[in-house]
C-alpha cells in the first residue's frame, strides 16, 4: 500500500457540469428552501496539482479533505496541513470532501488519497507527514511554473498568500500559474516542507469549515442522502443474541400504504466472523421512512432464541469474579520480576476490583446507508469510519470488483468506533439485491442500542505491595473480560488485545509486575469504543493509585510522580508507541494539579480528584472539584491538561478535550448496556441516558502544554482519565469509593 | 482506473407536493410557504419535512422526543417534530433550521459559528431551534434557564452551546437598544 500522495495528473474531482451534477445526486432537493442549491455552475477550466489541490480558473483554491469527518474535526485540520505548505490564505480556501480513493496499480490495490478511515486518532500524525508533503509539492509546481515564465531560478522566488514573488517585486497569483503548473511533471526528489517558524496556518485557532452549512441545515450527513427511485428500508432484527427467524406474519404490515416488500435477512452463520450483517432479521421496504416504520410495528415475527439464553450481566460478573478468585487459568500479558515474592516482604498491601459494563456507541446519527447497486457498479453514500471496509463488504457480498464501487463519505453524526464496522452496509447490499432498486437503509435508536459492537465487559483486580517507606514493590493487574476480538476475521491477535495493554503505566516503573488476562465467554458482539482499552485501564489503574495513596496516607499526585520518576522514554509496544514519555505524563499531571489548586485545602465539603493517562501518543490529565449534597453530585470545576505535541488547530483541540471530558463523565456516571436472557435490555435514550446540559459542567477548562514535537491525534485522549479523576474526586468529597460503573447508581447505592 | 464518478449525475426529482388544496389534503405552512399534504395524516412532521419536503436539516435521533435532534418551531415554540403528527399542525406556522435565516443569519446561528460550537454537527440544528425559543421567552437567560434545554449532544459541546447562547442574547439585546 502506498500511503504517500499519489501525485501526477490524476484528477481528484471532476470539474465542470459533470461533477457539479454528481454532487447533486447525493444532495437533497430542498423544495421548501428559499435558497438555490449551492451549485456554482460549470467551471471553464481547472488545474489539478496532485490529488488534493485544485485551482479553478477564477483563482479559487480548492483543497480536498480525505478523512471521515465524525466530529473530530479532520475536514478542517487535514486541509490546514495542505494549505500551510501550499502557502495560501486559509480564508480563501474552499474545502471539499473527497470520496473513497480506491485505485488499482501495477503493484496491486492502493489508496489514491492515502489512509481515509477514522480510528486510533491517526489522521493528524499520518497527515503531518504525507499531506504537508502533498501541499509542498503543489507549491513546488507553482513555483516551477513561475520560474519558467520569468526565466529565473525557482530558488530566487518566494510565495505568500497564494502568490509568487520575484526578488524585484514582480508578482503572479496561483490562479494565473495553475494551468502551466498542472502540466509539469511532479518533482523527482522530495520537496522540503516549512520549518515551524514559517507556519501561518498551523497553530492558528480555526473554526470548522462546515460551520455555516451546519447552522443552516445544509450540511449533508449520510441520513440526508436521497437517490432517484430509492426505497426506504428498515429491519426488525432478532432481539436474541444469535437467534433466528422462525415465523413471519406480515399480513398487517403489507397493508400499510407504501409498503413494497417484506422479507427475511439471514444472520451470520453460527460462530462465523461478523464481517457481514450482525443479526438475523426481517426487512421492510417502503416508499418512505414513516411507512416502513409503521409497517415494522405491525410485523409479527416469532424468533428462535440463540444459544445464549442464559447470558446475563449478573452471570458475566459472577464468572469474571470466579476466574479472578481462582486466578490459575489466565494468559500472562506481561511479567517483570517476581510479584508473588513481594507479598512476603511487603509491609502493606492494597487490593481492589473494578467492574466496567458493556457500552453502546449511541452516535447521534444512527447507522444507515444509501446504496445503489447495479449489475456492473455500485454507489454508496453514507456516514462511515471505514470506507475501505465498506468497499470490501460490498464487493464480497455483491461480487462486484472493488474498482466498480464508488463510495462517498458525508459528514457523520458521530462515530466513536461504531462505524468501524460496516454491518449496516452489508444489510443494505442484501436488501438492494432483493428489491433491485436503490435502497436507503434506516436504523432507529432502538436498532442502534440493541445491535451494536459493544465495548467489552470486564472486571479488573489490582493488587499492590508496598515496603515500609510506602514505596510500591509489586503491582498485579488481572483482567477478566469478554475479549474484544470475538468472531473476528483477525485471528492472529493475542486474546487480551483491546482489553489489557502490556506496556501501559505503571509497566516498566515497578520492578515486580504481573499482568494477566482471563477470557469470559459471551455472545455479545464487541467492538472499538473511543479510546478503547484505555477507558478500562485508566479507570482501574488511576482509581487504584488513589486507593493506594489513601490507604498509605500519601499524596496522590506525589505518588504518581514518584512512580513516573525521572523524565525518560520507556518502550511502548501498543498503538501510539514506540515510546511512552514519563516526563510528558508527569507534565500534564502537574499542570492539572496546579490549575485545580491541588495543594489548597478544601474546607467547604468539596473534594478534588485527579488522574492521568497516555493514549495513542497523547498525554492527558483530568482534575475535578465536586461535592455530594444529599443524593446529588455537583461538579464545580472540570480541568483537563493535555500534551499532544504541536497543536495544529487549537480551537479543535480544545473542542476534542472538552467533548472527550464530557463523554468520559457522561458515560462513567450513567451509561451501561446490560444483557439478560441473551437479550440487550436498553432500548432508547430513556434507559441509556446521555448527559444533558443540566448535568454537564458549565465549562471544561482546557490547558495545553506547548510543544515542538510532532503532533499526535486528539480525538480520544480526552476520555480515559476523566472517569477515574471523577471517581477520585467523589471519594475526596464523600469518602465513598465507587469501583463499579456506571458511577451514579453505584454511588447512590453506597451512600 | 478512471476516476470519474461511475453513476452519472441524475438529480433527484423534486418530490410531488400538491400545489393547491384538494379534498383530503392537509394545508401546512413551513418556512412561510404553503403545502398540501396528501399522504398519511398521522405521519410525524419529522418525516414529512425530511422525506416529502427534503428539508433534511431537521434530524432524526430517537423517535420518542427524548433527544431533541428534530426540534422545530411551531408557532414560535420549540417542539419535537418526531412526535408531532402533521394533522396536529394544520394552519400553524412551522419554522425549520432552513427557514431561520432571513437576509442574514439569525443571531443564534451567527453565535454558533463564532463560538465554533459544532463537532459532528448532527444535533446542532435542534440545539439552535431550542435556543431561539429560549431567547424568545428569556431574553437574558440565566445559567439555570439555559440548563433547561434538554437536547442531547453526544459530542459534549454543551459548554460552547452555553457561550453561544450568551453571545446571541447579547447580540439580540444590542439589536433592541
Amino acid at each position: 500500500m502506498s500511503a504517500g500522495p499519489n501525485l501526477g495528473r490524476r484528477r481528484f474531482l471532476k470539474v465542470g457540469a459533470a461533477s457539479a451534477g454528481a454532487l447533486l445526486v447525493g444532495w437533497r432537493y430542498a423544495t421548501a428552501s428559499d435558497r438555490p442549491l449551492p451549485y456554482l455552475g460549470a467551471q471553464e477550466e481547472a488545474a489539478e496539482l496532485g490529488p488534493f489541490v485544485r485551482i479553478e480558473a477564477n483563482g479559487q483554491v480548492v483543497i480536498g479533505a480525505r478523512g471521515c469527518e465524525i466530529g473530530q474535526g479532520v475536514k478542517t485540520s487535514l486541509p490546514m496541513l495542505i494549505a500551510e505548505e501550499l502557502d495560501v490564505d486559509w480564508q480563501k480556501v474552499r474545502v471539499e470532501q473527497l470520496p473513497y480513493g480506491y485505485i488499482e496499480t501495477d503493484a496491486g490495490p492502493s489508496d489514491k488519497y492515502g489512509p481515509q478511515g477514522a480510528g486510533g486518532s491517526d489522521d493528524i500524525p499520518t497527515g503531518w507527514k504525507d499531506l504537508r508533503e502533498a501541499g509542498a509539492v503543489a507549491r513546488w509546481l507553482l513555483l516551477s511554473a513561475a520560474a519558467a515564465k520569468w526565466d529565473v531560478p525557482a530558488s530566487e522566488l518566494r510565495t505568500e498568500s497564494g502568490k509568487v514573488y520575484t526578488k524585484d517585486g514582480r508578482m503572479l497569483d496561483y490562479g494565473t500559474l495553475a494551468a502551466s503548473a498542472a502540466a509539469l511533471d511532479p518533482p523527482k526528489d522530495p520537496v522540503p516542507v516549512k520549518t515551524p517558524d514559517q507556519f501561518r496556518i498551523i497553530g492558528q485557532p480555526t473554526r470548522t469549515v462546515d460551520a455555516a452549512d451546519i447552522v443552516t441545515g445544509r450540511a449533508e450527513f449520510g441520513i440526508d442522502s436521497y437517490l432517484a427511485d430509492a426505497l426506504v428500508a428498515v429491519i426488525l432484527r432478532c432481539p436474541h443474541l444469535d437467534g433466528t427467524v422462525d415465523k413471519i406474519d406480515d399480513a398487517e404490515a403489507r397493508k400499510i400504504p407504501g409498503v413494497k416488500d417484506v422479507f427475511a435477512i439471514p444472520g451470520p452463520a453460527p460462530g462465523a466472523p461478523f464481517d457481514g450483517v450482525l443479526a438475523a432479521g426481517v426487512a421492510i421496504v417502503a416508499e418512505n421512512t414513516w411507512a416502513a416504520l409503521k409497517a415494522r410495528e405491525k410485523l409479527q415475527v416469532t424468533w428462535t432464541p440463540g444459544p445464549w439464553g442464559a447470558e446475563s450481566t449478573r452471570a458475566l460478573s459472577a464468572k469474571a469474579n470466579e476466574l479472578l478468585d481462582k486466578g490459575d487459568d489466565g494468559v500472562s500479558v506481561r511479567r517483570d520480576g517476581d510479584f508473588a515474592a513481594t507479598r512476603k516482604q511487603a509491609a502493606s498491601r492494597v487490593d481492589a476490583r473494578y467492574e466496567m459494563p458493556f457500552l453502546a456507541h449511541a452516535t447521534m446519527e444512527p447507522p444507515g446507508a444509501m446504496l445503489a447497486l447495479d449489475k456492473d457498479k455500485a454507489l454508496l453514500i453514507a456516514s462511515l469510519q471505514s470506507p475501505g471496509g465498506a468497499s470490501q463488504v460490498i464487493s464480497a457480498l455483491s461480487g462486484l470488483p472493488r474498482k466498480a464501487i464508488e463510495i462517498r463519505m458525508t459528514r457523520a453524526g458521530g462515530g466513536f468506533g461504531r462505524r468501524l464496522n460496516n454491518d449496516f452496509v452489508a444489510e443494505a447490499v442484501l436488501i438492494a439485491q432483493k428489491v433491485e432498486r436503490p435502497v436507503k437503509l434506516m436504523w432507529t435508536r432502538e436498532d442502534d442500542l440493541q445491535h451494536d459492537f459493544y465495548r467489552p465487559f470486564g472486571v479488573h483486580a489490582l493488587s499492590a505491595t508496598l515496603d515500609k517507606k510506602k514505596k510500591v514493590l509489586g503491582w498485579s493487574h488481572c483482567c477478566a473480560a469478554t475479549p474484544r476480538f470475538y468472531r473476528s476475521s483477525a485471528t492472529d491477535r493475542p486474546v487480551y488485545t483491546g482489553c489489557l495493554e502490556p506496556d501501559d503505566f505503571p509497566a516498566g516503573l515497578v520492578a515486580n509486575l504481573d499482568k494477566t488476562f482471563f477470557g469470559v465467554t459471551s455472545g455479545m458482539p464487541r467492538g472499538w469504543w473511543r479510546a478503547p482499552l484505555h477507558t478500562f485501564h485508566a479507570f482501574a489503574v488511576q482509581s487504584f493509585i488513589d486507593e493506594i495513596a489513601v490507604a498509605t496516607k500519601q499524596d496522590a499526585v506525589q505518588l504518581r510522580l514518584d512512580l513516573l520518576g525521572a523524565p525518560r522514554e520507556l518502550p511502548y509496544g501498543g498503538h501510539g508507541g514506540p515510546v511512552f514519555d514519563t516526563g510528558r505524563l508527569a507534565g500534564v499531571l502537574k499542570l492539572a494539579a496546579e490549575k485545580i489548586g491541588w495543594s489548597e485545602k478544601r474546607s467547604d465539603g468539596h473534594g478534588i480528584g485527579i488522574a492521568c493517562h497516555f493514549t495513542f501518543g497523547g498525554y492527558a490529565a483530568h482534575a475535578f472539584e465536586v461535592s455530594v449534597e444529599g443524593k446529588e453530585l455537583v461538579i464545580h470545576r472540570a480541568v483537563c491538561a493535555v500534551d499532544v505535541g504541536r497543536v495544529v488547530n487549537p480551537l479543535g483541540l480544545e473542542a476534542q478535550m472538552m467533548g472527550g471530558t464530557i463523554d468520559g463523565i457522561s458515560t462513567a456516571l450513567n451509561l451501561a448496556i446490560t444483557v439478560r436472557e441473551g437479550q440487550v435490555q436498553q432500548r432508547n435514550f430513556t434507559d441509556y441516558p446521555l448527559m444533558k446540559m443540566a448535568q454537564a459542567p458549565r465549562s471544561v477548562e482546557v490547558f495545553v502544554v506547548p510543544s515542538e514535537r510532532d503532533p499526535s491525534g486528539a480525538g480520544e485522549m480526552g476520555v480515559p482519565s476523566a472517569a477515574p479523576a471523577l471517581a477520585n474526586a467523589i471519594y475526596a468529597a464523600s469518602t465513598v469509593r465507587v469501583r463499579k460503573l456506571p458511577m451514579l447508581p453505584e454511588l447512590m447505592r453506597l451512600l | 482506473m478512471e476516476d470519474k464518478p461511475i453513476r452519472r449525475a441524475k438529480p433527484t426529482p423534486i418530490p410531488a407536493v400538491a400545489q393547491s388544496a384538494k379534498e383530503k389534503t392537509l394545508p401546512l405552512r413551513v418556512n412561510g410557504k404553503d403545502y398540501f399534504h396528501e399522504g398519511d395524516p398521522d405521519m410525524p412532521l419529522l418525516w414529512y419535512l425530511r422525506d416529502v419536503l427534503r428539508l433534511t436539516g431537521t434530524k432524526f435521533g430517537c423517535g420518542i422526543g427524548a433527544c431533541g435532534a428534530c426540534t422545530v418551531l411551531i408557532e414560535g415554540k420549540a417542539q419535537r417534530a418526531c412526535l408531532t403528527p402533521v394533522k396536529a399542525i394544520v394552519g400553524q406556522d412551522v419554522v425549520t433550521i432552513e427557514g431561520l435565516a432571513s437576509a442574514q443569519l439569525h443571531p443564534v446561528q451567527q453565535a454558533w459559528i463564532e463560538e465554533d460550537v459544532a463537532q459532528c454537527g448532527y444535533c446542532q440544528a435542534g440545539q439552535i431551534m431550542a435556543a431561539v425559543d429560549l431567547l424568545r421567552r428569556a431574553p437574558k437567560p440565566s445559567d439555570a434557564d439555559i440548563a433547561k434545554i434538554g437536547n442531547l449532544c453526544r459530542c459534549g459541546t454543551y459548554p460552547r452551546i452555553r457561550k453561544a447562547i450568551a453571545r446571541a442574547a447579547d447580540k439580540l439585546q444590542e439589536g433592541k437598544a
